[in-house]
């Protein structure tokens, strides 16, 4: 499998990222010799292996369902880069 | 000998019989960071104003003779990627250059409540991102050995920080290897822990399934120490193990007498002559302690960085699309749109191997792929940490190098991700497998420290840290010290 410069656009979007012209050609290089060094895991047979999502084998972890304080308007705003009327302010997502 | 040179044992004695002051003690940290920190760059945010008033505050419990806590009075540097209330927590990212925290992560209530003193926070690479920490999106660290050599990464600035004499302890974390690299190119020790016994609770997240905190030192009891306060159970954290946490510094009776010791030849293939010849004198020397070892094979070794790279990306692109330029961090100036204002930011923010990853991610994980890369790389995962079950039936502790060659010039692999990765070799595969390990030196090559690794069974530091422990005591590679 090889990645194209369409390919790299597309992952970038995916991804939130805009590339400049020269990131899209490196990216698009370097993921390949990346990817194609990934190959090597083709000459090993994993037919009937389980994958090992985690090491502890850990189910679904419960707590009692207990009211605890929650953090203040002051804390949760305190690194907002833009903020007003006890909100985060975006650019307009309506017309 | 300076105050630098002693184990933290005997600095907590001199402390509690009044021979020596907090204040004293820390003034000398802050002193070492003046005199040094300029050429060694460990540091991205210093806590000098609170840590001296601290400081005097503990030398009044002194006085009053109030009971201590373990780390009482001891100052430690924490890497920037663990989450420190109040004061500016980077990730040496751009993205979160003025980010200041509302909370303390467990790690960092724990060392509180253990009354070490917080002097700053360490350089690494951005988001724990790389072997050499020159992603830093401030400055790198140099090795303290050489100072044209890269400490190694991404806990850089804690290994040269502690290698340097700038702090008496530090924490870092290790996906890859990020504790155990690094400590091995600076010549101190570095454990990482089980995964699962030290809360992740305000690390920031790089991949989840593989992040484990754990202490850099200057010796084995240190390690022990430290790791005394940090480790248990912590229900912030989903995937903290509810496991027993042991008497870790009883268990280093220098006795290694029986101890079964596997060296997986892989390890040895490829390395560095004289790192090899290092760790073979190692071995002598273990065996002449009583420890008998012999040679094993953990024949998927050479999959495992094919498997973490796709592995450890995917989580790294999952975990990094909180940061949106929304709640926190950096936002982009002139965005047209919401989606613009994503885009700009996540641009602006992040540096060159931070995208590469996420890059790497994104397409891993994506429709069409996720088979192919990610289940496939699990599916290895299971086969690397099968060897190591397998190895552990027999044996109790694994020894191989830490590194395949001594720290690299800065600069010289910047260019070559792949060769770059390559440097992780021999920690990626425990951290696959969750086992601790722990890296002790053991040599010198051409005036660079190499490191010896010891990997143990999940949960049993006490075995890895006794036998590292029983080799540190007869030898004396640990005690040397850079010229700075």
């Amino acid at each position: 499998m090889s990645i194209e410069t369409k390919d790299v656009e597309h992952v970038a979007k995916l991804a939130r990222l805009n590339l400049t012209d020269e990131e899209r050609d490196l990216f698009t290089e370097q993921l390949n010799a990346i990817l194609q060094y990934a190959e090597k895991l083709n000459e090993l047979d994993t037919d009937g292996v389980e994958p090992t999502t985690h090491v502890l084998r850990l189910s679904n972890v419960m707590r009692e369902d207990v009211v605890l304080d929650s953090l203040t308007q002051e804390q949760v705003f305190r690194n907002a880069p833009e903020e007003e009327d006890g909100q985060f302010k975006v650019p307009a997502v309506l017309e | 000998m300076t105050l630098f040179d002693l184990r933290l044992q005997d600095i907590h004695n001199q402390l509690r019989n009044k021979e020596l002051s907090v204040t004293d003690l820390v003034g000398e940290a802050f002193a070492k960071i003046g005199e040094r920190d300029e050429r060694i760059g460990a540091f991205l945010t210093l806590n000098e104003e609170s840590a001296r008033a601290e400081a005097a505050r503990m030398d009044d419990k002194l006085v009053n003779g109030e009971a201590l806590g373990l780390l009482f009075g001891l100052p430690v540097g924490v890497k920037d990627n663990m989450i420190t209330e109040g004061l500016r927590t980077t990730c040496a990212s751009h993205f979160l250059s003025n980010y200041d925290p509302i909370y303390d992560g467990t790690v960092i209530s724990k060392l509180k409540q253990a009354e070490s003193i917080l002097i700053g926070k360490l350089n690494m690479d951005e988001f724990a991102m790389g072997g050499s920490n020159e992603n830093s999106s401030f400055h790198p660290v140099r090795n303290p050995w050489d100072l044209n050599r890269v400490p190694g990464g991404s806990s850089g600035g804690s290994a040269a920080a502690v290698a340097a004499g700038e702090a008496y302890f530090a924490l870092g974390s290790d996906t890859g290897g990020s504790i155990r690299q690094p400590a091995s190119y600076c010549g101190v020790v570095g454990l990482k822990p089980t995964y699962g016994l030290v809360s992740r609770y305000g690390l920031v997240a790089f991949a989840s399934s593989l992040d484990q905190i754990g202490p850099l030192t200057k010796n084995v009891e240190d390690a022990a120490y430290v790791l005394q306060a940090i480790a248990g159970y912590d229900p912030k954290d989903s995937t903290s193990a509810q496991v027993d946490i042991p008497n870790y510094a009883s268990a280093l009776t220098g006795d290694v007498t029986g101890l079964r010791i596997a060296v997986p030849k892989e390890y040895l293939e490829g390395v560095d002559p004289q790192i090899k010849a290092s760790v073979m004198e190692a071995l002598r020397l273990l065996e002449s302690l009583g420890a008998v070892w012999e040679e094993v094979s953990l024949p998927h070794t050479e999959y495992a960085v094919a498997a973490y790279y796709l592995l450890a990306s995917s989580e790294a692109s999952s975990n990094l699309s909180r940061f949106d330029g929304i709640r926190y961090g950096v936002r982009a100036d002139h965005a047209g749109s919401l989606i613009d204002l994503y885009h700009e930011s996540r641009s602006q923010g992040f540096g060159p191997e931070v995208k590469r990853r996420i890059m790497l991610g994104t397409y891993a994980l994506s429709s069409g792929y996720y088979d192919a890369y990610y289940l496939k790389a699990q599916k290895v995962r299971t086969l690397i940490k099968r060897d190591f079950d397998q190895t552990f039936e027999k044996y109790d502790v694994i020894v191989g190098p830490t590194t395949p060659t001594t720290a690299f010039a800065l600069g010289s692999q910047v260019d070559d991700p792949l060769t770059m990765y390559l440097n992780d070799i021999l920690t990626i595969p425990v951290s696959l497998a969750g086992m601790p390990a722990l890296t002790v030196p053991c040599g010198f090559a051409d005036g660079l420290p190499i490191g010896l690794q010891f990997i143990g069974k999940a949960f049993d530091e006490s075995t890895i840290l006794r036998l590292a422990h029983a080799f540190e005591a007869n030898s004396d590679h640990h005690k040397r010290r850079p010229s700075l």
